[in-house]
């Protein structure tokens, strides 16, 4: 069944596109996010009959149909749940979940935060366009406030979630961002979620250029990304600025944007991925870019963590049970105390 | 000192008290020891919804009925012939239950003024001194004061102490009817085997229990049920849910599947949970997930990866879980749906029961969305029901709802369980690289003879393809909006259910003629009450039948035909008419529903009360 032959793994990018027409709007940031999934996991060595991906209900959520592995488009919210059954029941599959803000934060939150604490391990691919597509353009949970849409015609009154912050307050072992518009980036953070044992989180800025164009284009646009985001490494100091003149500065627990002319690098905040107080600090350079003397945003793995999987735990108790002595069905329906009548 | 044994072919007691005075642990002990000694026999549980109501108030009353006899017993009896009772509200609340000249055994400590307020007797009055029991033999003891005295030297504090009462209690009915101590002694031992103090406490006042029916002048009188003629075998006592868990364990098995259990806790479904989780030798992976909706989908989850996909709740859980269904029937993966109903609507009567979900497992759904439902009809049978759903999932691949209710979950009986060798094969069927077409496609959606598909997992080189809940088009499972496409999946979907018809068994008539004036049709837990009745109907010479359908949808073949040959047909069921709704709709017969929505079972007399008057018109 899970036979693994030597060209098993060993597959094109194309061999993971399938006969399918790709429905989504000419310009969706989707269309690069999919040729990005579908360039990484050729080189991740996983056998193409282990992979499978699973969506819940939106735009990102045809995901699956496009890649020629093992595939469901299941219902709204719920992709979460239903790859928490499949790992427990199939630790060894390779399971990646494609999701939206509103299929992950709005409907199914609760199994996200769950999912997260449990710490199956599978991809989660968020793909946050702060708005909802398929539905025709209504303010999502991560919508800023005021966002005037169809459905709030004076402004959104919500207030939005920070996703990676209400992650790593739900015990995520593994966040990271990234966006549409930078692929190497992508790429790189792709494997990283991979490679991490246990759920791992990576929020996706995505462009939706029918509904909510632009909604992240301080980020990605040439004129403005150097200064507006911040690509964070472990063990390298936070730096950015066109010119890679600017630094942050812990100053306590405040972060500090510095110049770094007259400041020596040494003095400047270094990225640890392991540190969950400094991850939590970095989840909250989360400032409206229009604001003054806001923060640049954060791109790249925020936090990771070593942590016993859900499944692997599973597994355990079941070995530990069975190294007593496999089940005897017959002696399971007799029981204890039996009574005989001749 | 002489005393004299009286024979009874059959009794039925009632204990009942406050929720912490552990009535349902000597009704269990009870029971077990006469299905030990060779009875067949039948138990109610009734306890209320709250964990511990007020003490010693109505709402706080916890009861255990038990109906055993050396007769065929098919219910837990009409009325009782005893009735203990270890506080006033105990007694004010189940009076009503007992037989006119039935036996009262009355904790005095329970009807202290105290207790006589919270039971809201009027000022003064004690039904225990003011002759208001005249019609019955009222037995008074202090049990509270024998409890204390057997363990005076035992050291323990006085709410342990209190706390095994319960015990006197079991030790003077078993006195009472004439049975060894030994399985009580036995349990005690191992249920306490960390605490030798409490097991000695509990073994002490269960004898002293025993001894004061031996001693004490009250008491002259013993009774005697002999062992009932049942058929030979080896025979188990076994409750309604732990029957569903170990079919589960036994399904799974003979299917050669991995048993994943997604579920959330409700009453009365969680001890189905309990039980699981105990078995891991067995590989069963029990996930207790976030909600409802969790579960099921986790349950989906893992039937898509190869496991036996098995969710269980009571029905607002399966309202819950209604859109998830509807996906698991479009992917057309196997799932069993357990629903151990409970009175409704809402909330409803958590701890009470109530056959109120028929039409919700059958239609409650968004849009054309058919799935197979079957009813087990007592506590054993739900372990051949449970099992026979599982067969049905996966050999037909579609979610099947199984039907139990809280009165078989928590109720028990004697159970001649089979050998595993005697259970029936389950064979799923997975696609293979040579389920691939000619030129090399693998269709997801190729049916076979069954009009089922196949079983592709994650895993087998070769097959990858995608499955949703979008239409899919015939055969390749690709999205397709196309309308003739859809009119004809739909059908298809419909057809494949109606197609289970012709793997199922025809109905058998239960009791009676194949023809005649009156047929009684019930489903699900029905069966004892109505087998008792019919039973006694048909001794008196009455022209009556009773068919009793395990198949909800589809119905077996011949279900119509069997309808047509009587002249009346009656349907009682514990709701306000949904069976009878099924068969007026699918058979135009002129069936008449005969309804109990009360939170408790048909008595049988009820139901023969009922024969009698259709039959008198």
């Amino acid at each position: 069944m899970t036979e693994i032959t030597a060209t098993s793994t060993a597959y094109t990018s194309k061999e993971l596109v399938t006969d399918q027409d790709v429905r989504w709007c000419p310009g969706c940031g989707d269309y690069s996010i999919l040729k990005q999934v579908q360039t990484v996991i050729p080189e991740l060595g996983i056998p193409k009959e282990q992979l499978v991906f699973v969506s819940g209900i939106g735009c990102s959520s045809r995901f699956p149909y496009y890649m020629e592995t093992f595939g469901m488009h299941s219902i709204h919210g719920r992709a979460t749940a239903i790859a928490s059954g499949l790992k427990a029941a199939r630790p060894d599959l390779s399971v990646w979940l494609v999701t939206g803000d509103g299929d992950a934060l709005s409907i199914g939150g609760n199994h996200l935060i769950h999912l997260l604490r449990r710490n199956f391990d599978v991809n989660v691919l968020l793909f946050n366009n702060q708005i909802y597509g398929l539905t025709k353009g209504q303010y999502s949970p991560t919508s800023e406030k005021g966002k005037v849409t169809k459905s709030s015609p004076m402004g959104a009154i919500d207030h939005p979630f920070n996703p990676l912050a209400l992650c790593l307050g739900a015990e995520s072992t593994f966040i990271a961002r990234s966006m549409d518009r930078d692929p190497i980036h992508l790429r790189t953070i792709l494997k990283r979620a991979n490679q991490h044992k246990g759920t791992s989180m990576v929020e996706i800025y995505q462009n939706c250029n029918v509904f909510n164009d632009g909604a992240f284009e301080v980020f990605t646009e040439k004129s403005s990304k150097a200064e507006e985001t911040l690509f964070i490494e472990h063990g390298q100091p936070l730096v950015f600025g066109a010119n890679k003149n600017k630094g942050i500065k812990l100053d306590g627990f405040k972060p500090t944007i510095v110049e770094l002319e007259g400041n020596s690098v040494n003095d400047l905040w270094i990225h640890d991925e392991t540190d969950r107080v400094k991850a939590s600090i970095l989840t909250r350079f989360f400032d409206d870019p229009a604001k003054e003397g806001h923060l640049p945003r954060p791109f790249g793995v925020f936090y990771t963590e070593n942590r016993f999987t859900y499944e692997e735990a599973m597994e355990q108790q079941l070995q530990e049970s069975l190294s007593k002595g496999e089940g005897d069905l017959d002696a399971l329906l007799r029981g204890n105390n039996t009574w005989t009548v001749a | 000192m002489n005393k004299t044994i009286e024979l009874k072919k059959d009794v039925t007691i009632l204990f009942a008290g406050d929720s912490g005075d552990g009535i349902q642990l000597t009704g269990t002990q009870f029971t077990n020891t006469n299905a030990l000694f060779g009875n067949d026999l039948s138990t109610f549980p009734n306890f209320p919804a709250e964990i511990r109501a007020p003490q010693g108030t109505l709402a706080g009353v916890s009861g255990f009925q038990l109906h055993f006899g050396s007769i065929e017993i098919y219910t837990p009896g009409d009325d009782c012939d005893v009735l203990v009772v270890m506080n006033a509200a105990a007694l004010k609340a189940n009076l009503k239950q007992l037989k006119q000249g039935g036996v009262i055994i009355a904790n005095i400590d329970g009807f202290d003024p105290k207790n006589l307020k919270l039971s809201k007797y009027p000022d003064g009055v004690n039904p225990l001194e003011d002759n208001s029991l005249a019609n019955y033999k009222v037995f008074k003891l202090d049990i509270t004061k024998m409890t204390k005295a057997a363990l005076a030297d035992s050291g323990l504090g006085i709410k342990e102490i209190d706390r095994t009462k319960n015990m006197f209690v079991l030790g003077f009915i078993l006195w009472m009817y004439n049975r060894s101590l030994d399985n009580s002694l036995n349990y005690i031992k191992e249920q306490f085997k960390k605490k030798p103090e409490i097991v000695e406490a509990n073994t002490k006042v269960l004898k002293a229990g025993y001894h004061f029916g031996e001693t004490s002048e009250t008491f002259m009188t013993r009774y005697q049920v002999e062992k009932a003629t049942m058929k030979p075998g080896t025979y188990r006592n076994i409750m309604g849910n732990q029957a569903t868990a170990l079919g589960l364990i036994a399904a799974a098995k003979k299917a050669g599947l991995q048993l994943f259990y997604g579920t959330y806790p409700i009453t009365p479904a969680s001890d189905i949970l309990h039980e699981l989780s105990k078995h891991k030798k067995f590989g069963v992976k029990t996930f207790q997930a976030e909600d409802e909706i969790a579960a099921v989908a986790s349950a989906i989850g893992a039937s898509f990866g190869g496991a036996l996909g098995v969710t269980a709740s009571s029905g607002p859980g399966i309202a819950l879980k209604g859109e998830a269904i509807g996906l698991a029937l479009m992917l057309e993966l196997p799932l069993v749906l357990i629903n151990v109903q409970r009175g409704g609507p809402s909330t409803g009567l958590p701890t009470k029961t109530e056959q109120a979900d028929l039409l919700q497992a059958i239609y409650g759904r968004n849009g054309e969305s058919p799935v197979a439902v079957i009813a087990a009809q007592s506590p054993s049978d739900c372990f051949d029901t449970v099992i026979e759903a599982t067969r049905l999932a996966v050999e037909h691949m579609l979610p099947v709802f199984f039907l139990s209710d809280g009165y078989i979950a928590n109720g028990a009986e004697p159970w001649k369980f089979p050998q595993s060798s005697e259970l029936p094969t389950i064979k799923p069927v997975f696609a293979t690289i040579n389920s691939k077409t000619e030129d090399g496609k693998y269709l997801p959606y190729k049916r076979d003879e069954k009009l089922s598909r196949e079983w592709a997992i994650p895993g087998t080189k070769g097959l990858e393809h995608r499955i949703g809940g979008i239409e899919k088009e015939h055969e390749t499972g690709n999205i397709s909006y196309d309308p003739a496409n859809h009119e004809f999946m739909v059908k298809m979907r419909q057809a494949k259910v109606d197609k289970i018809a012709d793997y199922i068994p025809l109905q058998t008539i239960d009791s009676g003629g194949a023809k005649g004036k009156l047929l009684i049709v019930g489903w699900g837990s029905t069966y004892g009450s109505i087998t008792a009745a019919v039973k006694q109907a048909l001794a008196e010479g009455l022209e009556v039948s009773h068919v009793h359908i395990k198949y909800l949808n589809p119905f077996p073949k011949n279900l119509g035909e069997i309808l047509n040959n009587f002249d009346k047909i009656i349907v009682p069921e514990m709701n306000n008419g949904q069976l009878v709704r099924l068969l007026r709709d699918k058979y135009l017969v002129p069936a008449q529903g005969f309804n109990k929505i009360k939170g408790i079972p048909f008595t049988a007399k009820e139901i023969k009360d009922k024969i009698d008057e259709v039959l008198a018109n």
